[in-house]
C-alpha cells in the first residue's frame, strides 16, 4: 500500500458488520434458551402456515356441542360456546396474528429508524421537531389512540394493522437516533463525508448498516409487542370481525370462562408461548450481537 | 515501646478465580507505632491497596487473606469476625482512596456523611453529629463549613471532596489512617495541601498514617519509614532517609532515580518505569520462589531466578531489611 | 419545573388537536350515529342536528370552538349516556386513577425489592426466578394474565371478588368498611396490571443495583464500618433507583393502555370501560374526552416521575428547569 499512489482512493471502508455473521449464529447457537425458542416458533409459523390446509375445519362453522372439552369426540382442543372447533380456531387465528404481528413490527420499525435516523443525522431543528413528535407518541395511550383509529375507520386488517405500526414506533425511533449520534462522529463517517459520499448515502449505507445490531433486537421484541396488542384489540372486539384470531377467542369465551375455562386458557397460551419465543430469540440476538454486555 | 500499635507478619492474599487460586500477597510484613507515618511505595498492580484492603477487611470478594496475622493492638484482624471489623473500620483503622470525584455518595449532604459515622460509632444524635460535622469541615479546612455542611458532593471541587473524605475518616479519631493514593487524582497545587492536611491532623490526632503513593517526593516529605513492594513482596524497608540515601534493592534504586517525575498529569497511573525496563510480572507468576525482579534487574544472576531472596538487614542501618540477592551496598 | 408545565400543556393541545382532526375527517359523524340509532333520519333532521352540533361551520372554526370549550374543561354533551362528558370523566377518573397509581407502585415496590434481592446473589435461584418472571410479564398478554387470576383466586378460590370496585351491600356502611371494600377489589386488577411491569422494573434495579454496589462509594460505605445491609439499603439502593424511576415515568402510557384491558377483564368503572362503551357507540364528545384525560393521566404520571427523580438526585435538583 505505501508508496502506491492511486489517482482514486477507495472508498473508505466502514467497519460494515462489527460482529460478521458467523460469529454471531455461533453466539446464538451457543445460548440454549433461544435456539429451543426459534425451534418453537418455527413449528408455531409452520402451523399457521399449513395448519389451515391440513385441517379444513371452518373455524366459524358450529360443528359440534358447545364446551366439548378438549380430547372428546375427536375434537382434540375441544369447542367453544358456539361450538365451533378450537383447533382450527387457534391454527387459522395463529395466521391473523402473526401476520398482523410482523407487518405492524416492520411498519413500526421503518417509521421508527426513518424518524431516528433522520433526527440522528441532520440534528439542530429537524431533530428537535422529530422528537417532540416521538415524545407526543410516547404521551398518547397507545392502545386507546389504536380503538379509537379503528372504531373510526372500520376494523379490516389493514386499519388494524396501521392502528399498531403508528403507536408501536417511537423505542425503534429513540434507539436508533442514540446510534446514530454516536455512529456519525466516527471516523469512517467522516473520511467517507469527506470522500463526497451524499446524505443519502451516509445515512444509508454507512451509518445505518452499523447502527443495525440493537435496532434489529428490538424490532424482533415489536413482533411480540405487536402481537400482544392485536390480542388486545381483538380481544376487546375491535379486531376484523371477519377473521379469528387468538385474542378474539379469548374476548368472546370470556364470559363462560366458569363453564370451559380451556377456551379461555388454550388461546391465551399460544398467545403467551409465541411472544415469549420471540422474546427469547429477541434476547439471544442481544447476547449475540453485544457480546461486551453478556455477563448482565 | 512494648508491642506496635499494628504488627502485620507474613501476610499472604490469594484470589480464586476460575482457573485457579493466584497470590497477590506473599509474607508482606511491617510494624507501625502509634503516630508513626509509613509509606507504602511501589509500581501499579505490586499489591499496596490490597495490603491496605487486608488491614481493613475489605477484600474484594474472590480475595482472602491466605496465611499470616495482622495484629492489632493485641488482637488479630486477620481472623477477627466481621461483625468486630466493622467496629474496627471507621473508628479505629480507616481509610481514604483515590478518586475523591467518585468515593462520596452523590446523593447525602457531605454533611450527612460525616455525621453518619459519628451516629455509628459514637453514638451521636443526628443533632450533635451535624454540630460534629462541621467542626470536622472546619479542621479539615473548607472554608465557610457552617454553610457547606448542607452541600452535596457535586457542588465541592476535587480537592474539596477529599478533604471531606479525611474529615469522614478522621471523624472518630483513629488510631491508623490509611489513605491510597489520596493525592493521584488532584491538581499538584491542592496535593501539597492535601500532604500537610493530613500531617498536621495525623500529628494532633496521634493518628499513625499509612501513605500509600508512587511519589517519592510525598514518601520524603510524609513518612519516617517506608516499604518498597514489587509483585505482591516488600522487597526493602527502612527508615525513608537510609532508603533515599543508600537504597539497597535494584528496584528501590530505580523508583528513586524517578524522583522527578511529579507530572502535572498527576491522574496518569505510572505504568513502568522510565529507569526501569520491563513491566511488573502478571499477577499469576507473583508466588513462585525466585527473585521476581530478577528479569528487569541488571544484577540479575542464575540464583536470583532460582530461588526466593530473604530479607536481612542492610548493614550500617537499624531496621533496614532488604530482599536480594545481589543488594547495592553503601551510598547510592 | 415550569418548562416542563408549561411543555406539558402544549403536549395536551397537541393531542386534542390531533384527535379532534381525526374525528372530523374519519367517515361519518355524529348525526349519522345519532340517525343510525334513530332508525333513519331524514335530511332536515340530520341537518339539524349537525346545526345543534356545529358541524356546518368550517374545520378551523369548529376546531377553535373546541379548545375554548376544551380550556373551560366543556367537553361537550354525550347522546349516548345523555351526561356532559366532563361529569362522566369525573365519576369514573378516580377510579382509573387509583388502578394505574396502585399498580405503579405495587410493580415498583415488588419489583426493586426483588432485584435488590437478586442483585445480592446475582447468580441465586431467586436471581433466575426474576428473569423468568420478567419474560413471563413481558410475554403473557395482560387480559389472560387477568382472567387467569380470576379463575383461580376469584371463582376456584373465592378469596377476591369477581367484578366491580365496591361491594354495594355496603353503600350505608361506614366510610373505612367501604375503603376496605376498595382495596379488596382492587387487589387483583392493580396485580395483574403490575404483572406487566413488574418484572421489567425488578432487572433494571438488578442491573443497576450490580452496577452500583461496584462504586467507589459503596467501598467509602464499607470503610465506615456499616453494615452489610445499611450499605445496599441505605447507599446502594438509592442511587440504583434513578434508571428505574425513569423507566416507570416511560411506561405511564402503557399502564394506562393496560388499565383499558384489565378494567375490561375486571369490569373495573373507570375510563377504560368507558372508553369502550364510548367507542362502541361511536360517542365522539366521550371519545374525545377520554383521549384528552388520558393523556393528562399520562403528562402527570411523567411530571410526577421527574419531581421523583428531582427527590433522588441532588444532582438532577441543581440545574435549572
Ligand atoms: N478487582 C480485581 N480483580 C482482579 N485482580 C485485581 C483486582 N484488584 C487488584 N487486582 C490485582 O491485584 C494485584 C494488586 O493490586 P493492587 O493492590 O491494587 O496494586 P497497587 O495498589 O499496588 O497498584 C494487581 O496485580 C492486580 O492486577
Ligand atoms: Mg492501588
Amino acid at each position: 500500500m505505501a508508496g502506491d499512489l492511486k489517482i482514486s482512493e477507495p472508498e473508505p471502508q466502514a467497519p460494515r458488520a462489527q460482529h460478521p455473521f458467523r460469529e454471531v449464529l455461533q453466539m446464538f447457537v451457543g445460548n440454549r434458551a433461544a435456539v429451543v425458542a426459534s425451534v418453537i416458533l418455527m413449528l408455531i409459523v409452520l402451523a399457521a402456515v399449513f395448519g389451515p390446509i391440513l385441517y379444513p375445519t371452518d373455524p366459524f362453522e358450529m360443528v359440534w356441542a358447545p364446551f366439548t372439552p378438549p380430547g372428546t369426540d375427536g375434537f382434540i382442543l375441544g369447542t367453544d360456546y358456539l361450538g365451533r372447533d378450537m383447533l382450527s380456531g387457534l391454527l387459522n387465528g395463529g395466521r391473523v396474528s402473526l401476520t398482523i404481528g410482523l407487518v405492524a413490527a416492520l411498519m413500526s420499525v421503518f417509521i421508527g429508524i426513518s424518524f431516528g435516523a433522520l433526527a440522528g443525522f441532520y440534528r439542530g431543528v429537524v431533530e428537535e421537531v422529530l422528537m417532540r413528535i416521538t415524545e407526543f407518541f410516547q404521551v398518547l395511550p397507545t392502545l386507546l389512540f389504536s380503538m379509537v383509529i379503528v372504531a373510526l375507520f372500520g376494523a379490516s386488517l389493514t386499519v388494524v394493522t396501521i392502528a399498531i405500526g403508528i403507536v408501536s414506533w417511537t423505542a425503534v425511533a429513540r434507539i436508533t437516533r442514540a446510534e446514530f449520534l454516536r455512529i456519525r462522529e466516527l471516523e469512517y463517517v467522516t473520511a467517507s463525508r469527506a470522500a463526497g459520499a451524499s446524505n443519502m448515502v451516509l445515512m444509508t449505507r454507512v451509518i445505518l448498516p452499523n447502527a443495525l445490531p440493537p435496532i434489529i433486537v428490538q424490532a424482533a421484541l415489536m413482533v411480540g409487542s405487536a402481537i400482544l396488542f392485536e390480542a388486545g384489540l381483538a380481544f376487546l372486539g375491535l379486531s376484523d370481525p371477519n377473521v379469528v384470531s387468538w385474542g378474539q377467542i379469548i374476548g368472546s369465551n370470556r364470559t363462560y370462562i366458569l363453564d370451559a375455562s380451556f377456551t379461555v386458557t388454550i388461546p391465551g397460551l399460544a398467545i403467551f408461548v409465541t411472544v415469549l419465543s420471540i422474546s427469547l430469540i429477541g434476547d439471544g440476538l442481544n447476547d449475540a450481537l453485544n457480546p461486551k454486555l453478556r455477563r448482565r | 515501646m512494648a508491642t506496635p500499635l499494628l504488627e502485620v507478619r507474613d501476610l499472604g492474599v490469594r484470589f480464586t478465580t476460575r482457573d485457579g487460586q493466584v497470590t497477590v500477597l506473599d509474607d508482606v510484613s511491617f510494624t507501625l507505632e502509634r503516630g508513626e507515618r509509613i509509606s507504602f511505595v511501589g509500581e501499579s498492580g505490586c499489591g499496596k491497596s490490597m495490603t491496605a484492603l487486608a488491614l481493613m477487611g475489605l477484600l474484594p470478594a474472590m480475595g482472602q487473606v491466605s496465611g499470616g496475622s495482622i495484629n492489632f493492638k493485641g488482637e488479630d484482624l486477620a481472623t477477627a469476625s466481621e461483625a468486630r471489623m466493622r467496629q474496627i473500620r471507621g473508628n479505629e483503622i480507616s481509610m481514604i482512596f483515590q478518586e475523591p470525584m467518585t468515593s462520596l455518595n452523590p446523593v447525602f449532604t457531605i454533611g450527612r456523611q460525616i455525621a453518619e459515622v459519628l451516629q455509628l460509632h459514637r453514638g451521636l444524635d443526628r443533632r450533635t453529629a451535624r454540630a460534629r460535622a462541621i467542626d470536622l469541615l472546619e479542621a479539615v479546612r473548607i472554608p465557610n463549613a457552617a454553610a457547606r455542611v448542607d452541600d452535596y458532593p457535586h457542588q465541592l471541587s476535587g480537592g474539596q471532596r477529599q478533604r471531606v473524605m479525611i474529615a469522614i475518616a478522621l471523624a472518630c479519631e483513629p488510631e491508623v489512617l490509611i489513605a491510597d493514593e489520596p493525592t493521584t487524582a488532584l491538581d499538584v497545587t491542592v496535593q501539597a495541601e492535601i500532604f500537610a492536611l493530613l500531617r498536621d491532623l495525623g500529628a494532633k490526632l496521634e493518628t499513625a498514617i499509612i501513605l500509600i503513593t508512587h511519589d517519592m517526593g510525598a514518601v520524603a516529605q510524609m513518612a519516617e519509614r517506608m516499604l518498597v513492594m514489587y509483585a505482591g513482596r516488600r522487597v526493602e524497608e527502612g527508615r525513608v532517609a537510609d532508603i533515599i540515601k543508600a537504597p539497597a534493592h535494584p528496584y528501590t534504586r530505580g523508583l528513586i532515580a524517578c524522583v522527578p517525575h511529579i507530572s502535572t498529569d498527576a491522574t496518569r497511573r505510572l505504568e513502568r518505569l522510565p529507569e526501569i525496563d520491563g513491566i511488573v510480572p502478571p499477577i499469576t507468576s507473583f508466588g513462585r520462589d525466585a527473585c521476581l525482579f530478577a528479569p528487569r534487574c541488571g544484577r540479575a544472576s542464575e540464583v536470583c531466578h532460582g530461588e526466593r531472596p530473604a530479607p536481612a538487614g542492610v548493614a550500617g542501618h537499624k531496621a533496614h531489611s532488604v530482599a536480594c540477592w545481589h543488594p547495592h551496598e553503601g551510598g547510592a | 419545573m415550569a418548562v416542563r408545565a408549561g411543555y406539558a400543556l402544549a403536549l395536551l393541545l397537541a393531542v386534542v388537536i390531533l384527535n379532534f382532526t381525526l374525528i372530523h375527517i374519519a367517515p361519518g359523524d355524529i348525526a349519522d350515529t345519532i340517525a343510525g340509532d334513530m332508525g333513519g333520519a331524514t335530511e332536515e333532521v340530520m341537518a339539524q342536528i349537525r346545526a345543534d352540533y356545529g358541524l356546518d361551520k368550517p374545520f378551523p372554526v369548529q376546531l377553535g370552538i373546541y379548545l375554548g370549550n376544551v380550556v373551560r374543561l366543556d367537553f361537550g354533551y354525550s347522546f349516548f349516556f345523555n351526561t356532559p362528558v366532563t361529569s362522566l370523566i369525573a365519576e369514573r377518573l378516580p377510579a382509573t386513577l387509583l388502578l394505574v397509581f396502585t399498580a405503579q407502585i405495587f410493580a415498583l415496590v415488588i419489583g426493586v425489592v426483588l432485584g435488590v434481592i437478586s442483585a445480592r446473589r446475582p447468580h441465586g435461584l431467586l436471581s433466575h426466578f426474576v428473569t423468568l418472571l420478567a419474560l413471563f410479564g413481558y410475554s403473557a398478554p395482560v387480559f389472560w394474565t387477568g382472567i387467569m387470576l380470576l379463575i383461580g383466586l376469584s371463582l376456584l378460590l373465592p378469596l377476591f371478588p369477581v367484578a366491580g370496585m365496591i361491594d354495594v351491600a355496603l353503600i350505608d356502611a361506614p366510610l373505612w368498611r367501604q375503603y376496605l371494600s376498595v382495596a379488596h377489589h382492587l387487589f387483583l386488577p392493580a396485580l395483574t396490571l403490575a404483572s406487566i411491569f413488574l418484572a421489567l422494573y425488578s432487572r433494571l434495579t438488578r442491573a443497576s443495583m450490580l452496577e452500583v454496589l461496584g462504586a467507589d462509594y459503596i467501598r467509602t460505605a464499607r470503610a465506615k464500618g456499616l453494615s452489610e445491609r445499611d450499605t445496599v439499603y441505605r447507599h446502594a439502593l438509592k442511587n440504583s433507583l434513578g434508571p428505574v424511576v425513569t423507566l416507570a415515568g416511560l411506561q405511564f402510557s402503557a399502564v394506562v393502555s393496560g388499565a383499558v384491558l384489565v378494567e375490561t377483564v375486571f369490569s373495573w368503572p373507570g375510563l377504560g370501560t368507558l372508553a369502550l362503551q364510548s367507542i362502541l357507540a361511536r360517542d365522539t364528545p366521550t371519545i374525545l374526552g377520554i383521549l384528552f384525560f388520558s393523556a393528562l393521566v399520562v403528562i402527570v404520571g411523567n411530571l410526577l416521575t421527574d419531581l421523583a427523580l428531582r427527590l433522588i438526585d441532588p444532582r438532577i435538583r441543581g440545574g435549572g428547569g
